[in-house]
């Protein structure tokens, strides 16, 4: 299988006002076509900042120090505006968290979905309110002709976000990066937005990069898993093994911390401790150090992202299921 | 046992506009709850679950008298609580018994208060304390909530996810409640904190023999949580029960379709069909068809011609469907 997005050793850091935060460290990943990668890790592990770096559409505080992000041959990182400008919307596609506010919300939905099918799904003046149309009923809109009229108030937060997947797939992306799209929504309607998504990158053979929290939902959508922990991937499997056998102690404590359809409360186990602070120079070679209960001496010692076996890749000095 | 609280066939509607001099009919109204019957006894936790628009909020503002009902009674302690109107509960003798807790803690507390202030605020107001007295319950609630009290100076944004939690249980706790309501409490924190404020939650009800009701989406946590779950749709009560029972062998079309939405970390899901489309218009629904009549996977002829009563399937078990008949 071909890979439609290699990144490698993506590294961001944020200049604020309290110090250089090391947001991103060597990150690592790649993605297939067809393929459906979950990023998975508590808030402020750095999933959304490695989907804003790829895109391009980091704040101005923050800055790529390093790594590749290849697309094809095309560095994203490296890319110039113009060049990114020309991709974004048309080979990589993206859908937002919270799709009211990522909408335009005084312009209607059809004439947005129609802007992005002149810009990049190659429409004309003259039909591509039509297309919009036909992008609306495709992503299962009801009474599509009326709504296209409608404004982004005047639908449910599961129809907003039918539109937002409308829009991104108006140019039949090779890439969609999806970043929490069912947070907030309900599970019923969560179930029918991934489905679509799912629906929609069998027909077209696209790469999805799924980002949520919710261990639970990329164990059921997701072929692939990548456990982001405060800016670092420290663990990459296949969602089964990733679940029977998870090598990093982080990803097993994220296991035992997810409520499942069995079990009892007292099964379940909090994550000791917080995310370290990742300001300034001085960061642990491995972040999770702090936190865990299988820490040794050499745990400080720099530490690289290395397959443990094929198609399993961790980032740890001592990982579980290994003799130590 | 007489229970803690008790409603009987309540309802809240929501008039649309005026009604106007010389009309021929009245303004529509949203029915936002629909004739909700429900007990709590005293140490057990009752869970309320629905999509969003289902009228979990209504009730749970009913029950916590923010609102005045249209109609029924709600009981608390054997005290009809329902004929007191709203605005005058905020100075009655069961305010202090009848606490809340809301969803992000982040949002729900005040920005320009303490910790400490958050949490003397309903113990200065609702109790009167002063001084001493009221330092002494402000670091007790947040002992019991595990809150170090060298954070008690802290303001909200200087909190964690989890330490804002934390002080929105400690506020809901400090007047020692009997009844306390929790507004999806989880739902703003990751799954390593929601673990701990769980484990809190039970253990706090355990210790001061409080009783629950827990409103969430989240059906894996009210599995987790509850004695009791009770299942809305639309403003009417589809189907309560046993928690285990009700999520081991649902006996309405919608519950098996929400528990069959949950994702599984297994991977695995039962084959129940998807629920597509949103939920019908609120507004003057038809009252002699059922409320998930047209996007009930299992809805047939009668379900569109006659409303289906709460009828008991097993002991304790209720559910109202056609189909049980």
């Amino acid at each position: 299988m071909s890979n439609v997005l290699s990144v490698q050793d993506l590294s961001v850091a944020f200049h604020t006002r309290a110090g250089v935060v090391h947001a991103l460290d060597r990150v690592g990943f790649t993605v297939g076509a067809g393929e459906t990668l979950a990023l998975v890790g508590e808030s402020g592990s750095g999933k959304s900042v490695t989907a804003y770096a790829i895109m391009g559409l980091l704040e101005a505080a923050g800055q790529v120090t390093g790594g590749r992000a290849l697309l094809g041959e095309i560095d994203l990182l490296a890319a110039s505006p113009a060049a990114l400008a020309r991709i974004r919307g048309k080979r990589v596609a993206m859908i937002f968290q919270n799709p009211r506010t990522a909408l335009n919300p005084i312009r209607p939905v059809g004439t947005q979905i129609a802007d992005v099918m002149r810009r990049h799904g190659g429409a004309t003046w003259f039909n591509a309110r039509d297309r919009a149309i036909e992008a609306l009923r495709a992503v299962g809109i009801p009474d599509p002709a009326r709504r296209a009229r409608a404004y982004p108030f005047e639908l449910s937060g599961g129809m907003c976000q039918r539109v937002m997947i409308a829009i991104a797939m108006a140019a039949r992306p090779d890439l969609l990066i999806a970043d929490e799209p069912t947070t907030g929504l309900d599970v019923t309607t969560q179930a029918v937005v991934m489905d679509l998504i799912a629906e929609m990158a069998a027909q077209t053979g696209m790469a999805t990069i799924l980002i949520t929290h919710d261990l639970a939902l990329a164990a059921e959508r997701a072929r692939r898993i990548a456990v982001m922990h405060a800016g670092h991937v420290v663990e990459v499997a296949e969602t089964a093994t990733l679940l029977a056998r998870p090598m990093h102690p982080y990803s097993a404590r994220l296991i035992a911390a997810t409520p499942t359809a069995a079990g009892a409360l007292d099964d379940l186990q909090s994550v000791p401790g917080a995310l370290p602070d990742l300001r300034g120079t001085i960061i642990p070679a491995c972040r999770y150090a702090a936190r865990c209960d299988r820490r040794q001496a050499d745990c400080g010692e720099t530490l690289h992202p290395h397959e443990a076996e094929p198609g399993h890749s961790i980032a740890c000095h001592h990982p579980l299921g290994v003799a130590a | 046992m007489t229970p803690l609280l008790e409603l009987d066939a309540v309802s809240k509607r929501f008039p649309l506009g005026r009604r106007r001099l010389f009309a021929k009919a009245p303004p529509p109204e949203v029915h936002a709850v629909s004739e909700v019957s429900l007990t709590v006894h005293a140490g057990e936790t009752v869970g309320l679950v629905g999509e969003s628009g289902c009228g979990k909020s209504t009730l749970v503002r009913l029950i916590t008298r923010l609102l005045d009902t249209t109609e029924g009674t709600i009981w608390f302690n054997r005290r009809e609580i329902s004929g007191v109107p709203a605005r005058f509960f905020a100075r009655d003798t069961n305010r202090a018994d009848i606490q809340m807790v809301f969803q992000d803690a982040g949002e729900s507390i005040n920005p320009r208060f303490t910790a400490a202030d958050a949490i003397a605020d309903p113990l200065r107001k609702l109790l009167g304390l002063r001084g001493a007295a009221l330092q002494a319950r402000v670091e007790e609630a947040a002992t019991q909530c595990g809150l170090p009290l060298t954070l008690l100076g802290r303001y909200p944004h200087q909190l964690s996810g989890g330490q804002r939690a934390r002080v929105g249980i400690a506020r809901a706790i400090s007047t020692h409640p009997r009844l306390l309501v929790l507004d999806e409490p989880t739902a703003a924190l990751d799954v390593s904190v929601q673990v701990t404020v769980l484990k809190l939650l039970q253990q706090l009800k355990a210790e001061l023999g409080l009783s629950y009701i827990f409103v969430s989406h989240d059906l894996n946590v009210v599995r987790l949580l509850c004695d009791r779950v009770v299942v809305m749709y639309l403003g009417r009560v589809v189907e309560s029960g046993p928690a285990q029972q009700v999520f081991e062998a649902p006996r309405h079309p919608y519950t098996k379709s929400l528990i069959a939405a949950v994702p599984r970390l297994e991977g695995t899901r039962p084959t129940a069909p998807r629920l597509v489309g949103d939920p019908r218009s609120p507004i003057d629904p038809n009252p002699n068809a059922c409320r998930f009549h047209g996007r009930c996977p299992a809805g047939f002829d009668r379900c569109g011609t006659a409303m289906p009563a709460l009828r008991e399937v097993a002991p304790g078990h209720l559910a109202a469907c056609h189909l049980n008949d």
